[in-house]
């Protein structure tokens, strides 16, 4: 029953699914779809099948119920605009998130890749219909190429790390086909990403870590001491994880080329070097490019990325399908073997990303050679500049050197304090920062990863400069509220990440009693 | 540069409290012999308008699947996506936030993704579903993966109505490993895969609706599969058949796998797409990719993670479940969008609108002489002897603005027993116009 | 009578007869933080003394447990599945992992006692 106000009158016969409050205005508190969809309601209209509509699945017929709310396209529109203003984003803020390059993503690159002919246009169809998808690869391909030095490249990979599976696995078929199969051993810094031995691991190989040196570089003779004809491969990050450029790299290219074995480089921070130092001058035999970090195509909270790997001229012929050729005016995709040609086989179905290919080569004409060069300089000048102004408070454990496109930092500084990296990170978020990256790499004690990228103006590194030095300042000065209870301005308090993980609950589940209505009904 | 925010006075100002000159000093440790050496066979930056006209060259060269009858399936499917839909994806806040890795300040993306994996899981008539994989193709590699990890037995038994490249997908990934066995091609659904199993069974993987639109009945392969302590393994490329044909959990799948992109996402020559991953509660432990949980804040308050990251590779390292790092969030969300508006309710809807239009096709198909139709049953995809190869006649069809479906022999090349199948798909976006177009052309070239 | 070994990757075994009693110690529990997750082995599962058996998962950081000597398992802790709490509320009482029959009693020999153990970890 309704009162003349069009209140409810007893607000406790209200579906308990509905609360009272829904968060403050800006800062919304949005209840699952599942929890104000409706499952006769839908946000799109379709037409009635045919008077004379008669399925012919036979008994495959769907029996049980599908179980899924619909909304109408207001409320669909209200439900993720709200869900969305409870997160960070790079248009929002500075990320200066250590080894993911968030930079600026331009909504050009948004716009190309909505294009009819782009996004209206199916991987099977005949190849002479989509003549301009092909050339467009080929384009990329080029611009990849030349960037980086090399002569070949595959553009299937979908992530960084299918990339390095793609890399790895055309290491191990050119070993396979040279009769070195009994290579099973691939060396691995320890300060090197996670998925770099999660995929040597995966192809079989056993991985051996080379440690660092005092100077937070990879030590080359450890790197000799370890090559011997039972290694397949060294995979190195170049600049590495801690922020800095491998200056042995060509002693140590050449010195695992000699064993005969092959130099994997992760790309994850080629953003530091491109358009300055080609990759293939320094002796790598394959190396992802992560276009999502890179080049710009957006993060999208956590993909779709694009990896493709540049190949030497040593792994070119393992580079899986499907690959580009031109054959006179006509581009081809070739997706099948021809008869006794050596390959990779297939990584995926279809030819990858082209969504994130376009968006990649927007990126790159609208930036230029000069423009890429100008924006890795700009990168790198942006780090140091941040280590310049910190490096009097915040610990760093590799000093003595430029860093490259990010500056690590260790918690050398906070020891004493009470409060962690953990807790500095978020009494960032207070201050208004996405933090840092942390506790990565593992070779330093509380790591701080921070990566201004270019597209930070000189203006808003100084606000974080200021912010990061007062953060430190209170946290010596014994004010640990601020961090131990941070984040305290954020759309929630810290989570409960021990009680998500000992009972894991994945997924809603309609209240019982709702369930037993339906059934009933 | 419009992206470039120093002016060449800011970069003074950096580099002299840095104490440097030049910003050539910063490369100091690169050397000498390959710092800023080679001449870049490039062109330098350009104006927006100048960008989109070559963007557009490229564009203008391709057919447009929505400028004429349309009816390429085979793993990629055309669908009718809301314009809500992309509006929202292109929202500052999910285009351009990062792996959900601070939870407190980014819910947006963690409730969609506990959002849609309770999608996903209800979709497929499973219980928990991942946070999204790369695509089908690869989701279908760490089914195979997951199931020889749970069972610790070498043996995959694959069906021949699988996609041709999500099982060479596999087959690369197993490379001479002699536990996996692939089963030929079986455009009929003919195939007595049940034979194939043994105890040294993990996994048996079988498609439906399969590669050539057939429906198979999973009921009899789960149960002789779990007889033999074997896990089922299916796989759908088509996600809008679960809104009509019943789901793979409801008929004893232990892992479901699949291509999400029909909800949500354009085909964009392939990629990038959403791989769909669901299982039974059980088995979670060895579930490769992210995953969302429940959980409260400080203050009490229901929020969301994400969990048992200790399955992941940047803590397992070379022990992890998978290698994979990136998932394919945006593509999640606007699967995610795009399931909320249909509801069941639209979901059921555009499935029967599917299904009709394909039986449509077919019937004004096999009316041409010495066109037959291969399948008994099939959902929106079905398969067509022609009196003659298939691919000369796609191209002949694509001349005449029609086209016509996928040749089988593009996909599984040199097998003359295949050279004359053709794979043709319809939605709800295919006209009764289109159909009789279709139709006319195709008698007119064979 | 029993008597408390501890690798060098800080599991003990607590034996008693020929039978010993595995799990991790109140240090290692410390560093690990909150347990979430224990892998235990099978029952009659054998394995030899270094051999991976179970793995300790905590929200962030993975661990595995080795055998500590070589043995068949006779028993393991079916109340770590619900809560896995216990390995940090009790790590040398209630939050055991598993007991096993010890192949050859002179394996025990070199593994530390408390106090080298003590000292060991203070390092």
């Amino acid at each position: 029953m309704l009162n003349n106000q069009g209140r409810p009158t007893n607000v406790d016969n209200v579906n308990s699914n509905v609360g009272t409050s829904t968060g403050a205005a800006l800062l919304p508190s949005e209840p699952l779809l599942f929890e104000v969809g409706d499952k006769n309601k839908s946000g799109v209209d379709l037409p009635q099948t045919d008077t004379d509509f008669s399925s012919r699945l036979g008994g495959f017929a769907r029996q049980t119920p599908i179980n899924l709310p619909g909304l109408t396209e207001p409320q669909s529109m209200r439900h993720y605009v709200r869900m969305s203003r409870l997160n960070y984003s790079i248009d929002a803020g500075f990320y200066p998130l250590g080894s993911c390059t968030m930079k600026h993503n331009p909504r050009l690159n948004e716009k190309m890749a909505r294009l009819p002919g782009i996004a209206d246009i199916h991987p099977l169809q005949p190849q002479s219909t989509v003549q301009g998808a092909i050339e467009l690869m080929e384009e990329l391909g080029r611009w990849l190429m030349e960037l980086t030095g090399t002569g070949a490249v595959s553009m299937t990979p979908k992530a960084g790390a299918h990339g390095e599976m793609c890399g790895m696995m055309a290491i191990k078929a050119a070993h396979e086909a040279k009769g070195q199969s009994h290579r099973k051993i691939v060396l691995v810094p320890e300060s090197a990403h996670g998925t770099n031995p999660a995929t040597a691991a995966f192809l079989g190989y056993k991985v051996k870590p080379i440690p660092a040196r005092e100077d937070g570089t990879v030590d080359v003779q450890a790197v000799k001491d370890a090559l011997d004809e039972n290694v397949a491969g060294i995979m190195l990050t170049n600049p590495n994880t801690c922020g800095l450029f491998e200056p042995d790299v060509i002693e140590i290219a050449d010195a695992v080329h000699e064993a005969g074995a092959y130099f994997y480089c992760d790309g994850a921070n080629f953003n530091a070097i491109m358009g300055v130092v080609r990759p293939g001058d320094l002796g790598i035999d394959a190396m992802h490019i992560n276009l999502h970090k890179t080049f710009s195509t957006p993060h999208g909270g956590g993909g779709p990325g694009a990896g493709p790997v540049v190949l030497s001229d040593a792994l070119a012929p393992y580079a899986p399908l499907p690959y580009v050729k031109r054959v006179g005016d006509a581009v081809a995709l070739i997706e099948n073997p021809k008869e006794g040609e050596e390959h990779l086989g297939r990584l995926s179905a279809f030819h990858g990303q082209m969504g994130m290919y376009v968006r990649a080569l927007t990126f790159k004409l609208s930036h230029g050679a000069d423009g890429i060069e100008q924006a890795a300089r700009d990168a790198v000048l942006n780090a140091n500049y941040l280590k310049a102004k910190l490096s009097d408070v915040y610990n760093v454990p590799y000093d003595g050197q430029p860093c490259m496109h990010e500056v690590l930092f260790d918690d050398k500084s906070l020891k004493g304090t009470g409060v962690s990296t953990l807790d500095l990170a978020k009494a960032m978020i207070d201050e208004g920062y996405h933090p840092m990256t942390m506790y990565f790499p593992l070779v330093v004690h509380g790591a701080m990863l921070i990566e201004p990228t270019e597209s930070e103006s000189l203006h808003t590194l100084d606000q974080f400069i200021g912010t990061m030095r007062e953060l430190m300042a209170d946290a010596k000065a014994g004010n640990i509220d601020r961090f131990v209870n941070a984040p305290m301005k954020a759309p929630m308090r810290r989570l409960d990440e021990t009680a998500a993980a000992r009972s894991p609950h994945l997924r809603w589940d309609e209240p019982e009693d709702d369930a037993a209505t339906e059934a009933a009904e | 540069m419009r992206y470039l925010p120093h002016s060449n006075r800011d970069r003074k100002v950096m580099m002299d409290a840095i104490g440097i000159q030049s910003s050539d000093e910063l490369f100091a440790k690169v050397p000498s012999k390959v710092f800023n050496t080679a001449k870049l066979d490039l062109p330098n930056h350009q104006p927006e308008y100048a960008v989109e006209a070559t963007i557009r060259g490229f564009a203008n060269k391709n057919r447009v699947a929505g400028d004429g009858p349309f009816f390429v399936g085979a793993g990629a499917y055309r669908h009718h996506v809301p314009a809500s839909v992309d509006h929202l994806i292109q929202r500052s806040e999910f285009l351009t936030a990062y792996t959900p890795y601070q939870p407190e300040i980014s819910q947006g993306t963690l409730q969609m993704l506990f959002e849609f994996q309770t999608q996903v899981a209800n979709l497929t008539g499973m219980e928990v579903a991942n946070a999204s994989m790369y695509d089908g193709s690869t989701a279908t590699v760490e089914a195979v993966l997951m199931a020889r990890r749970l069972k610790r037995r070498p043996g995959i038994v694959m069906s021949g109505g699988i996609h041709p490249q999500y099982r060479d997908t596999v087959a690369t990934y197993m490379g001479d490993d002699e536990g996996f066995k692939c089963l030929p091609a079986d455009p009929t659904a003919s195939e007595d895969i049940i034979a194939q199993i043994d105890d040294t069974t993990a996994a048996v993987v079988v498609q439906s609706p399969d590669f050539y639109g057939n429906l198979r009945d999973l009921r009899p392969i789960a149960e002789a599969a779990h007889e033999k302590g074997a896990l089922l393994v299916a796989v759908f490329t088509e996600v809008i058949s679960l809104g009509a044909i019943e789901s793979p959990g409801a008929q004893g799948a232990d892992i479901v796998v699949g291509e999400g992109q029909s909800i949500g996402n354009p085909l964009t020559f392939g990629g990038p797409y959403v791989g769909l991953m669901a299982t039974r509660p059980n088995l979670v432990r060895q579930m490769p990719g992210r995953v969302c949980g429940e959980t409260v804040d400080a203050e009490g308050n229901r929020g969301f993670v994400l969990t048992l990251s200790t399955r992941e590779q940047h803590i397992r390292r070379d022990k992890a479940t998978s290698n994979i790092c990136t998932n394919s969030g945006l593509c999640a969300l606007a699967f995610s969008i795009h399931m909320s508006l249909l509801g069941q309710k639209g979901l059921s809807q555009m499935a029967a609108l599917s299904h009709q239009q394909a039986y449509k096709t077919a019937d004004a198909l096999t009316a041409i002489d010495g066109v037959e139709l291969v399948n008994e049953h099939y959902f929106n995809e079905f398969t067509v002897r022609l009196p003659k190869a298939a691919a000369p006649v796609v191209e002949a069809l694509a001349n005449k603005g029609v086209l016509g479906g996928v040749p089988v022999s593009r996909l599984e090349p040199g097998k003359p027993e295949l050279e004359n199948l053709l794979v043709v798909a319809a939605t709800e976006l295919t006209s009764d116009a289109d159909i009789a177009a279709f139709a006319a052309a195709l008698k007119e070239v064979i | 009578m029993s008597d408390t070994r501890y690798t060098e990757d800080h599991e003990y075994i607590k034996v008693e007869g020929n039978t010993g009693t595995v799990g991790i110690s109140d240090y290692a529990q410390n560093q690990l933080g909150d347990v979430v997750f224990v892998d235990v082995p099978e029952v009659g599962a054998k394995f030899a003394k270094g051999d991976e058996v179970a793995v300790v998962e905590s929200v962030k950081a993975a661990s595995e447990i080795y055998a500590p000597v070589s043995g068949t398992v006779t028993a393991v802790n079916e109340k770590l599945a619900d809560e896995p709490g216990l390995v940090n509320s009790s790590p040398d009482g209630d939050g055991w992992f598993f007991k096993i029959e010890i192949d050859d009693a002179g394996e025990l020999d070199g593994l530390m006692n408390e106090d080298a153990y003590k000292a060991h970890a203070d390092a």
